[in-house]
């Protein structure tokens, strides 16, 4: 403590403000460990069923590869314009965070609906979550992944509206980061899900 | 103001870490796509190329986005990483172990 407040040459208030924000980022960050290991059970399960198409397609017949690579380059952009916000925090520029944060928003928004097109796609095929485990489990997986993405739309809505009216303070900036880390976290589940289930589906 | 970069906590990158991230990022996603969609490489090849490829553009969004790294909250978050990849390991591995031996027993019987 003592030498924390020599380095940082603040009063001993700042020291605490930081804490707390680093105090509720761990909290944060603990949560979303719990949340890696949803995704891994979903993950295990996918890899156990996958093979079970019982009768249905296989993962083959129905991926569409540069279909899904744009979905991965919306959100893998939408990772690095989140990024770019929370520099734009750290500069004190609230127009351009708001900005950023609407940017991340469109992108995001492009990817969930993308996702709905396919989903509603092999639904209207007759490939929905009832034809087979390998469905079933497809669709829980990548599904749940598409739910947390909108969840995490709905925060970026949230925390631009707290932007207009409260501003940049130690609130709307610690959960600005704690948003930050979510957006990050679902892209590189994303990025398993890229990698695991549609490009090794297609071999 | 306060929010300089001596904090750990607050310390969130640059401008040229997000773009090195972004750039990495694009890289480790279109090698294997290609290689996917290609069919050059043999089965197993492409299997390692798409393992090996994701698993460094993790490595790199956890650094260059999410900042993880062993100096921030004396390295509890990548005390708390590592623990759960345990699990992880344990939860896939085991299930995956044991299954293919339920499948295999099951064909025999």
């Amino acid at each position: 403590m003592a030498t924390d407040t020599l380095h940082h040459e603040g009063s001993v208030v700042h020291h605490e403000h930081h804490d707390a924000t680093g105090t509720k980022l761990f909290g944060f960050w603990v949560y979303l460990m719990s949340d890696l290991v949803i995704f891994g059970s979903l993950f295990a399960t996918y890899a156990v069923l996958m093979k079970g198409t019982a009768g249905g397609p296989t993962a083959a017949e129905i991926f569409e590869l540069p279909f899904v690579l744009v979905e991965t380059f919306l959100l893998l952009f939408s990772s690095f314009t989140f990024g770019m916000g929370v520099l734009a925090m750290n500069a004190e520029r609230l127009g351009q965070v708001k900005a950023w944060l609407g940017i991340t928003f469109l992108l995001g928004a492009a990817f969930v609906g993308m996702e709905i097109y396919e989903f509603q796609h092999l639904i209207h095929e007759g490939y929905g979550p009832d034809k087979s485990a390998f469905l079933s489990s497809f669709f829980t997986l990548v599904g749940t992944h598409g739910l947390h993405v909108t969840f995490g739309l709905i925060w970026i809505l949230v925390m631009l509206i707290q932007l207009s009216t409260k501003g940049l303070n130690d609130m709307t900036r610690s959960r600005i980061l704690c948003l930050s880390l979510f957006w990050h976290f679902l892209d590189i589940v994303w990025i398993c899900v890229f990698s695991f289930v549609y490009l090794m589906g297609v071999l | 103001m306060s929010h300089s970069p001596t904090n750990p906590t607050n310390h969130h990158g640059s401008v040229k870490s997000y773009v090195t991230g972004l750039v990495l990022s694009l890289i480790l996603t279109i090698i294997p796509f290609g290689v996917v969609m290609s069919g050059t490489l043999s089965t197993l090849a492409t299997v390692i190329v798409v393992a090996v490829t994701a698993v460094l553009q993790i490595l790199v969004q956890l650094v260059m986005f999410m900042h993880m790294n062993t100096k921030a909250d004396e390295g509890w978050n990548v005390m708390s990483f590592v623990f759960t990849l345990t699990i992880l390991v344990l939860v896939v591995g085991g299930s995956l172990w044991i299954m293919q031996h339920l499948h295999l027993n099951m064909m025999i019987g």
